[in-house]
């Protein structure tokens, strides 16, 4: 009878020993690209070339913004480190293809989430992490005070391979206006022809517009119009057919936004473990067990809110104290009166 | 059959197969992978955006073949006006650089050597960014001849409406035939008699004066449209009517014709140089004068040196107007393989329509080019 018991208690503890390693590492081994980021030792990010606030290199060569933190908050989940991003700045015309062909292993580059992106071209859209919409900037001294000024023949200069060629064609049809359309492949050069008065407006993502509205020789004498006239969701992309790397994205963003919520920063992560609230010791890696089921440790989230910050921290770094957008507008929680709202972490 | 002549053939021919084998496998098992489904179907979809300029009637209901039917002509365009007059500048700076007026040559050198061993791109961007800023606005800008208006939007030329245009173009087409009849009747005379006929003349006299017939006798009638400010705001303007010529187009062509021109004159050059001086010597000693000389003997010589490097220019210059999505020329790449690409997402359906499309293009030129190097290679009699 004992010599069975023991028999029975070690095949038990044998079940127990498999089944908790493949717990462990099911995650792991389902994603290729997480077990390849782990090998290489960086996270491979897409970014802009060059955006203020959101993807822009300094002349060290130090990428900021929030498409960048996005980026930095999966290297501190998964590598422990935030500094382990390798950026890869892409122009829009490059950006899919590069996921897609393996080079980069998020996409996070101020890119607007539709049907057609997010079902036909193999991405995967993980969720929001700048409400945007499409706006004009004009010159002051032209009188324009909205987009019901505009005449036939006005001259609009944008970026090539955009939402916001379709946008502009939709919006001008719809108000039956003639327009001709000046797409450049880069920002900068949309800028410099906008600034000679190639074009009468120059028509992107508001934030957008805001932010390359200082590179213009005199910011001031330019204004955004008041309206906005399409929906454009930024946010993360990465390849189709990698749940668990998805997955990791997607938690990775909502810690950040999540941790705003219950008022986790940077500063005070740490103390936090100690706390009443259940959810916020979840957040910090006090309580349950909601690495494993990403295939990563407990303190994934802490490290994300210690390295990178929470999404307000984010914000105000890049956005709001660089003056490009000091007003959050739909991008506040959604306690505090915005649409940032996301799914509990538990 | 010489089997060790064939074999060696056969296995480079199975070993470019398999390459090619394993690459469309590889990319096949890619795509099935990341769930992106292959076709050409998406040509004929709406395309849903516009462009800023194009040479057939378009918008953003036409098709996506439509939209890169407007890229290809756009290219085609381009490339002409750029080959046009890359020949031109030179062949002018190629015999400047001969001349024995001090001056002149070297003004010539200096020129090649300039503009050769400048990037290409840069000059695009210098002569769009530089000289653009440098354009006046609409309303500032100074008439030239009291129609034409060079402003930063664009120049705006007049237009011409015309009535019976057809028998103004019959008018040309029987003016063309008629002239090469008559080159066909000279000819003969020539080598017959040993008359020659002044067939330059006649040719130009035919051109002038079948259309102006078609004027007076045909009914055709054209009135000119000259294009008028428009105020769109209070400091924004633009001009109505006639036609406009973006700033994008000449910027580009003025760019790719005076970077190609270098080469040519080079080429130019080389093949005036390459008659040796004793054909001209021979030619003067038999009483023909210096532009005879020219003309029947140097020129024709030197032609089969200068064609095919030339060939070589024109292809150069046709592929470089790919640069055009650099400063918002919709040419094909920033049409097809830009805009479309990015809304379809279809990236090697519209990679491979595109490469197809300019070797096409190159191969059309080279095509005609030997056509022509063969026309005036030496004819043995």
């Amino acid at each position: 009878m004992f010599k069975y018991l023991k028999q029975l208690t070690s095949l038990v503890a044998m079940v127990a020993v498999l089944f908790t390693f493949t717990t462990e590492t099911m995650a792991a081994k389902k994603s290729k690209t997480l077990k390849n980021t782990q090998k290489k030792g960086f996270v491979r990010c897409g970014v802009s070339q060059g955006l203020p606030g959101f993807s822009n290199a300094d002349a060290a060569g130090n990428w900021t913004g929030v498409d960048v933190d996005v980026c930095r908050a999966v290297a501190a989940a998964v590598l422990g480190d935030a500094n382990k991003v390798k950026f890869t700045p892409l122009s829009a015309k490059e950006r899919f293809t590069a996921l897609t062909s393996n080079e980069i292993d998020i996409l996070s580059r101020n890119t607007t989430w539709t049907l057609s992106r997010d079902a036909d071209i193999g991405l995967t859209f993980v969720g929001v992490n700048f409400y945007d919409g499409q706006g004009f900037m004009v010159r002051k001294n032209s009188g324009i005070s909205s987009v019901n000024d505009f005449k036939d023949g006005v001259s609009a200069c944008t970026n090539l391979g955009t939402t916001t060629e379709l946008n502009m064609r939709d919006f001008f049809n719809s108000k039956g206006i003639k327009y001709e359309p000046v797409t450049f492949e880069k920002a900068d050069e949309v800028v410099a022809a906008y600034d000679a008065g190639r074009c009468d407006t120059y028509t992107t993502d508001k934030s957008g517009l805001a932010a390359q509205r200082i590179k213009l020789s005199s910011p001031d004498d330019h204004i955004v119009l008041p309206e906005t006239i399409s929906k454009e969701p930024l946010g993360p992309v990465v390849r189709q057919g990698d749940s668990v790397w998805e997955d990791i994205v997607r938690w990775s963003l909502n810690t950040m936004i999540e941790a705003e919520e219950y008022g986790v920063n940077s500063a005070n992560a740490d103390s936090m473990k100690t706390s009443d609230n259940p959810a916020v010791k979840r957040l910090v890696g006090a309580e349950g067990e909601l690495g494993a089921a990403l295939g990563l440790d407990n303190d994934w989230s802490l490290r994300i809110i210690k390295q990178v910050g929470n999404y307000g921290e984010s914000y105000k770094r890049n956005i709001a104290d660089t003056g490009i957008l000091p007003d959050r507008g739909p991008n506040e929680l959604w306690t505090k009166g915005g649409i940032l709202y996301v799914p509990p972490a538990r | 059959m010489n089997i060790k002549k064939i074999l060696p053939q056969l296995l480079t021919l199975l070993v470019v197969i398999l390459i090619f084998g394993f690459f469309s496998y590889n990319a096949q098992v890619n795509m099935e992978n990341r769930g992106i489904t292959f076709g050409y179907g998406f040509l004929s979809q709406e395309s849903s955006f516009d462009v800023q300029f194009s040479l057939i009637e378009y918008d953003g209901s036409h098709s996506y073949f439509r939209a890169y039917l407007v890229g290809l002509l756009n290219t085609i365009l381009v490339s002409v006006i750029g080959i046009i007059f890359a020949t031109i500048i030179g062949v002018v700076v190629g015999i400047a650089r001969l001349s024995n007026n001090y001056l002149i040559n070297r003004t010539a050198a200096v020129y090649v050597e300039f503009f050769r061993n400048i990037p290409l791109l840069l000059q695009i961007f210098f002569w769009y960014f530089a000289a653009l800023r440098a354009l006046p606005l609409p309303q500032d800008t100074e008439p030239m001849f009291g129609v034409f208006f060079l402003t930063i939007k664009g120049f705006f030329v007049p237009a011409f409406v015309w009535n019976n245009l057809d028998v103004f173009i019959y008018s040309i087409i029987a003016a063309i035939i008629s002239i090469i009849f008559v080159r066909i009747y000279a000819k003969k005379k020539q080598e017959n008699e040993g008359i020659q006929t002044p067939v330059l003349s006649i040719s130009i006299g035919l051109i002038l004066i079948l259309p102006i017939l078609s004027f007076i006798f045909g009914g055709v009638d054209a009135s000119v449209e000259i294009p008028v400010i428009k105020q769109l705001s209070q400091s924004g303007y633009t001009y109505e009517g006639g036609i406009k010529l973006p700033p994008e187009l000449i910027s580009l062509a003025l760019a790719l014709s005076l970077y190609t021109a270098t080469f040519i004159a080079e080429c130019v050059r080389a093949g005036v140089q390459g008659v040796s001086k004793g054909q001209k010597e021979a030619a003067a000693s038999i009483g023909l004068t210096p532009n005879q000389v020219l003309k029947l003997v140097v020129m024709p010589q030197a032609l089969r040196i200068i064609i095919p490097p030339t060939t070589n220019q024109y292809l150069n210059l046709t592929k470089n107007s790919s640069l055009a999505a650099a400063i918002a020329y919709p040419d094909l790449v920033l049409v097809f393989a830009g805009t479309a690409l990015m809304q379809t997402g279809r990236a090697i359906e519209i990679v491979s329509i595109t490469m197809l499309t300019y070797l096409s293009l190159s191969i059309s030129i080279s095509i005609f080019m030997n056509w022509y190097n063969k026309k005036i290679a030496i004819k043995e009699k």
